[in-house]
């Protein structure tokens, strides 16, 4: 229960989701994750650390870097985040075959 | 059975596919008459579309309105760039949350499928950053979604 409130508290966050996107895409160092995203290292390592805490991704020591990829959870978070999506999508295009379906049925009456 | 497909293409596309039993002149009708847009195009349960003002012809503006009744709510303005009726729609749109989002330039096609419509939407966002955010305001509408769900069992 505290790892799925952790998660979901790491996740509530826009830059760290769209670090997870990033890493969705391959491992990264902390300089190639702070550059796009206009913040600072110190800025990018506390949302880093969230995300650890959280167990959404995990470091790699390769000398003086410290590479993060997704872990297991994280990789489930995104597909997650997708399904997401997905279903408001879904939701939507449900209730387009019904207005569909009147559609039909309005012009088979003026017939 | 998933009728629906939604995957990201290179760094900066989404493609969603859909299949419709009706044709495509109805499916393209649904997605530029207010009157029924706004029957159809409301996200998650509990929310409406109380403006939906379409200026079909390229160069003209759309605009759309989302509440949820409780105060809370956004909008959508874009530009259709071509319209071929039953065929084809092109426009760019912004969400306004309530600073203005990067534009997304989307590409809708509406093939004849059998009796029904295959529709294919191509969405181009400006870089990989805009989509993940993107993508990221769906994740918070569908955790909304959870959150209610979650309030429920507590």
């Amino acid at each position: 229960m505290y790892n799925l409130d952790a998660a979901f508290s790491a996740l509530a966050d826009p830059t760290r989701r769209a670090i997870l996107a990033r890493l969705a895409k391959g491992e990264a160092t902390v300089n190639e994750l702070a550059e796009p995203f206009e913040m600072t290292q110190p800025a990018i390592s506390q949302h880093l650390k969230v995300l650890e805490g959280a167990g959404l991704i995990v470091r790699r020591v390769e000398g003086t870097k410290r590479p993060r990829r997704l872990a297991k959870a994280g990789i489930e978070a995104m597909n997650q985040w997708l399904a997401m999506l997905r279903k408001a999508l879904e939701t939507n295009y449900d209730r387009l075959d019904f207005v569909l379906a009147g559609m039909e049925k309005q012009k088979r009456g003026k017939k | 059975m998933s009728k629906m497909t939604l995957k990201t293409e290179g760094d900066t596309h989404v493609i969603v596919t859909r299949r419709f039993a009706a044709p495509p002149e109805a499916v393209y009708r649904a997605h530029t008459d207010p009157k029924l847009i706004q029957k159809w195009l409301l996200g998650p349960e509990g929310w409406t579309m109380p403006v939906c003002i379409t200026e079909t012809k390229p160069g003209g503006k759309f605009r759309y309105e989302w509440t949820n009744g409780k105060g809370g709510g956004f909008h959508i303005t874009g530009e259709y760039l071509e319209l071929e009726p039953y065929n084809r729609i092109v426009h760019v749109e912004r969400m306004h949350l309530p600073d203005p989002t990067p534009d997304n330039h989307i590409e809708t096609r509406f093939e004849a499928d059998g009796a029904g419509t295959l529709m294919t939407m191509r969405m181009t966002l400006p870089d990989g950053k805009t989509r993940a955010a993107m993508l990221a305001t769906g994740m918070e509408h569908g955790m909304e979604a959870s959150y209610v769900r979650l309030e429920g069992m507590l």
